[in-house]
């Protein structure tokens, strides 16, 4: 495991580094921008995977958990007065790894009443947390409140922000894979024959709960040093929605599926700019379209090598 | 003093309460029946807001006041209905068994279709509500203050609840709904009509919707493409509070939202009105998961 | 391991070369290639969807026909002025993406954007990044300009707007106790309430208490009824006119016999429609009075009126102003380089727009006065007084 762990690490990480500096050195910034925003959003898609798709839980309060990342990390790299000793690349990677852990705590809290709740009890819930979280950062006067907090160094890379993805998408597909993962997907099937099988529920649920928001809290650090400023409208409800749609979008339970929805959900409103006032009128308009036709999501339960693999065999199977 | 500021706080609480509980009531009613969140329904309402005042623009002529009151409101309830019945048939009906995310992200994808379009066709800036019947105050000391609009609001809130409950709970339909509610399928194998119920259902919680759109409008007078983004969160909240699916429990659960959001501002914070509404929420949850009026129902395997 | 690891990674890989396909950045500081283009880019980004479109509307209104005036009498330099707007949806993040691609792939020479400080504030840190120079028609808060000096406003910012209103309850209505309403979710209205509470004590009177809400809300009785028990003889309450008239309609309900005050945002047609007589009486600082007799801003609202059927609002007003301030700046400019427009419009003085005569300091903030005015209904105003700053 560990040898080859860092045979193909090494090679991704050099491969990032090397796309890094072509993009910057080569690619129209609008479009490195874009494919930024797409990573971020990989992030928050698979994290929130692992709790909607996989454990069946439904969460509305993602942007929350990225606002705590996103505050936490940033009131250390600008506000706390050691700050400028963080505005490093090894510091803020410090700085959004404690915004995660943050993140992951609030998680825990929030996690806790889901023992308790379900459905959409829960869903309403965490939409509450989101709201409150979002609310409480307008009215702390120190990272500016509805001002924003600006001047945040500007040193999430693409290299940084496609790391994290990739850590995040091994992270989740080694959970998925485990008996941690099985335990999720037997709580969303059914939740009451999984507890009759043994299975601690309340513990997987939380565990669930608090692996997410700590990527939640990844992605909202690294999209604070990117964008080298925050307010508490960037991490309103509709951005928890725009992420449940993502995961729904790919499919429920399939991180690559996370990954396609990430990308279309953020793309294709670029794409729709010349459809000007009617653009968000239209991208809706898709969105339950696509629900129509395809409500599993564009992959279903399968990951993208899965769907390809079945073909193959099916083929073999037919000559 | 602070007697007569209580007694206004709680006039002012239970106007809002009272549009926030027929709101509540379109919600809990969907979910009662089809177990999801109809995000659209905050739409239906927004929608109904703009019906009722081109139809008052419309009916300006008609005389005396209350005719032309109750015109506009059965106008209004007619135009939600036929969009909510659009909406069912459209998005909700071919998704009958599908997950329950993938609805409630039609549902969402509704929403913001519905709330984009009217900005396209009515514009972003906000439109006064023609004032159909002249506020006047009934009551007016120095401290509490009591106008018609307040009981007016609270008076057709509670006979159209009442109406509900009859419905509900005395007639044939009712007890098909009740009986969909409870299990869809075997309901449908006793022979109740399930689509025809359902349909129902979005009848009668979009006509609420829409006599609520017109008290909202009276109220507070000021319509706009997205006024139903905050109403219908909060009539949701009230909804899950009071125990969604049950009747009494939305319009219990809006009221008490009401009042609470009025005394959180006044005796606590303006500046955490929502937060508290919402922390209030999660410890009532915590308390009695299933709301304070919900029943517990046995999930078996 | 190596294939559930890897493939993932393939496809990620194969996704970004497809998207990266005829996106071969340019290089950002060539300017030959803008200076030889027949005609003028200006960029534009707003709220042009979204609960907060009706702000972004309006500027864009304003920039648009400020733009066709200069473009039907001849345009800059010989060349038309093209303005390519793009909707931020009022959300910084998406702000700062727009503002990147109109700078790195439509290569705009100048950047008009955004109402709200917050999205100038992102986005502004872009075009100082790429030093284009941008204008602000009525981004407040003072950080914004604070960026670079390439970011400009044509507007007061909330420090002086905030003590205009103080002084005049002060000095000219000789009131001594004031309650502020404010919006706690507009960066806007909690800077322009911070501002004047401090300027208020300052002179010697006494807030007696200072409340909010968030835009979007619909009753304030609960507020309003803590207000009136402590008695203020002014209301100050800096928020849009989308919440204002309700606001004033319920304080009327409410009985509250204060006066009401407010600032720039107030200043749409909507407020006396909404407020009706409820609003009367209330007095707020702006930037222009639209009955003024100044031709300027006269031909300003009969064009605006035919061309739109509507009275411009103050953003609409603000809008326009940015737009002829930046074309004025071109004209003046020796080539149109981002250079040699940014110290054009540095170098603008005694600029006569619609909203006053407009000076840019060397803090690249709009010095001007602030007028006063009185609400009389009918989207009357009445011109009160002049402060100067």
């Amino acid at each position: 495991m560990n040898k080859r762990f860092f045979l193909i690490a090494i090679p991704v990480v050099a491969a990032l580094y090397g796309l890094d500096y072509f993009l910057n050195e080569y690619i129209n910034e609008y479009v490195v921008r874009v494919i930024m925003n797409c990573g971020i959003a990989c992030i928050l898609s698979m994290s929130l995977n692992l709790v909607n798709g996989c454990a069946g839980q439904f969460s509305l309060g993602h942007a929350g958990f990225m606002a705590v990342g996103a505050y936490v990390a940033a009131t250390l790299t600008t506000v706390f007065p050691a700050g400028p000793s963080f505005q490093s690349h090894l510091g803020v990677g410090m700085a959004i790894l404690s915004g995660g852990i943050a993140a992951g705590l609030a998680g825990y809290l929030v996690g806790l009443p889901s023992l308790r709740l379900r459905g959409d009890y829960l869903a309403i819930v965490t939409l509450g947390f989101g709201e409150i979280i979002r609310i409480v950062i307008l009215n702390i006067e120190a990272v500016g409140g509805p001002r924003g907090l600006p001047g945040i160094p500007r040193l999430s890379s693409f290299f940084w922000i496609y790391v994290w993805a990739a850590i995040t998408g091994l992270v989740l597909f080694r959970i998925i894979r485990s008996s941690v993962g099985r335990a999720l997907l037997s709580l969303r099937e059914d939740e009451i024959a999984a507890e009759s099988m043994g299975i601690n529920t309340a513990k997987y649920k939380v565990q669930a709960f608090v692996i997410s928001s700590f990527f939640a809290g990844i992605a909202g650090g690294l999209f604070a040093h990117y964008q080298g400023f925050v307010d508490p409208s960037s991490f309103s409800f509709n951005r928890s929605v725009e992420v449940v749609i993502m995961v729904v979008m790919g499919g429920m339970g399939s991180i690559s599926g996370s990954v396609i929805g990430a990308i279309i959900v953020t793309v294709l409103p670029e794409f729709l700019r010349f459809l000007d006032k009617f653009r968000m009128v239209v991208f809706p308009l898709i969105l339950i379209i696509l629900m129509l036709l395809r409500p599993m999501g564009l992959l279903g339960h399968k990951e993208i090598w899965q769907l390809f693999r079945f073909k193959r065999s099916l083929k073999k199977a037919v000559a | 003093m602070t007697l007569h500021a209580f007694i206004q706080n709680l006039i002012n609480g239970l106007a809002a309460g009272s549009v926030y509980a027929l709101v509540a009531l379109g919600y809990t009613m969907v979910y009662g029946v089809l177990q999801f969140i109809n995000f659209a329904h905050s739409d239906i309402f927004m929608l109904g807001a703009f019906g009722g005042l081109y139809l008052a623009s419309w009916l300006a002529g008609v005389h005396p006041q209350p005719l032309q009151l109750a015109l506009i409101m059965i106008g209004t309830m007619a135009f939600c209905v036929i969009v909510a019945l659009t909406v069912e048939r459209i998005a909700y009906r071919p998704l009958r068994n599908a997950p329950r995310l993938n609805v409630l992200i039609t549902a969402i994808g509704v929403s913001l279709f519905l709330e984009n379009l009217s900005q396209v066709v009515f514009g972003a800036d906000p439109q006064l509500f023609p004032s159909i019947i002249k506020t006047v105050p009934l009551l007016e000391g120095d401290d509490i203050i009591l106008n018609n609009i307040q009981v007016l609001v609270v008076g057709v809130s509670l006979f159209l609840m009442l109406i509900l409950h009859w419905i509900v709970h005395h007639t044939k339909l009712g007890t098909a709904m009740r009986a969909v509610s409870f299990d869809i399928q075997i309901a449908s194998l006793m022979g109740i009509p399930t689509d025809l119920v359902i349909a129902f259902t979005f009848v009668i919680g979009s006509s609420l919707a829409g006599s609520a759109a017109i008290l909202y409008g009276l109220s507070y007078p000021k319509i706009e493409p997205f006024l139903g983004v905050m109403i219908g969160l909060k009539a949701f909240v009230a909804a899950v509070f009071g125990g969604i699916g049950s009747i009494m429990g939305a319009a219990v659960g809006g009221i008490v939202l009401g009042l609470a959001e009025v005394f959180t501002v006044y005796y606590i914070s303006s500046s955490f009105r929502d937060a508290i509404a919402f922390a209030i929420l999660i410890v009532i949850l915590l308390v009695r998961p299933q709301g304070l009026l919900g029943s517990v129902r046995k999930v078996k395997v | 391991m190596f294939s559930i690891f890897f493939r993932p990674c393939g496809f990620l890989a194969l996704s970004l070369t497809v998207l990266l396909t005829g996106c071969i950045k340019k290089n950002a500081g060539d300017q030959t290639e803008a200076a030889n283009r027949t005609e003028l880019l200006f960029g534009e980004y707003g709220s042009m969807t979204g609960p907060e479109s009706t702000f972004g509307i309006s500027t864009h209104k304003g920039i648009i026909m400020a733009v066709e005036e200069a473009n039907s009498t001849g345009g800059v330099k010989g060349k038309k002025i093209r303005v390519i707007s793009y909707d931020d949806q009022g959300r910084p993040d998406e702000a700062v993406t727009t503002v990147t691609k109109l700078i790195t792939q439509d290569r705009v020479s100048l950047i008009l954007g955004e109402v709200a400080s917050s999205r100038s504030i992102a986005a502004g840190a872009i075009a100082q990044q790429y030093k284009i120079p941008m204008i602000s028609p009525s981004s407040t808060n003072p950080k914004v300009t604070e960026i670079g000096e390439y970011i400009f406003r044509v507007c007061f910012i909330d420090p002086f707007q905030g003590s205009v209103m103080a002084k005049f309850a002060m000095e000219s209505l000789k009131y001594k106790t004031a309650a502020i309403l404010r919006d706690v979710k507009a960066d806007y209205s909690v800077g322009l309430a911070n501002f004047f509470a401090s300027d208020f004590t300052k002179r010697g009177g006494t807030v007696v208490a200072d409340l909010s809400y968030s835009n979007g809300d619909v009753d304030f009785k609960a507020q309003l009824t803590a207000i009136k028990g402590k008695k203020p003889e002014v209301l100050f309450i800096p928020g849009y006119y989308t919440e204002v008239g309700l606001i004033a309609k319920q304080a009327k309900e409410m009985n509250y016999k204060g006066v009401l005050l407010g600032g720039d945002g107030w200043d749409s047609e909507k407020l006396t429609e909404i407020g009706g007589d409820a609003i009367v009486g209330g007095y707020f600082s702006n930037h222009y009075s639209h009955e003024d007799k100044n031709p300027v801003v006269q031909n300003f609202v009969t064009r605006y009126k035919s061309k739109f059927g509507e009275v411009p609002n103050g953003l609409a007003a603000m809008g326009y102003d940015a737009a002829i301030v930046a074309i004025d700046a071109a004209k003046r400019s020796a080539d149109l380089s981002s250079k040699g427009l940014r110290d054009a419009i540095a170098n603008t003085k005694n600029f006569q727009g619609v909203t006053g005569i407009i000076t840019i300091n060397d803090e690249r903030n709009a010095i001007k006065p602030a007028v006063v005015l009185k609400v009389a209904g009918n989207n009357l105003y009445q011109y009160v007084t002049t402060i100067n700053p």
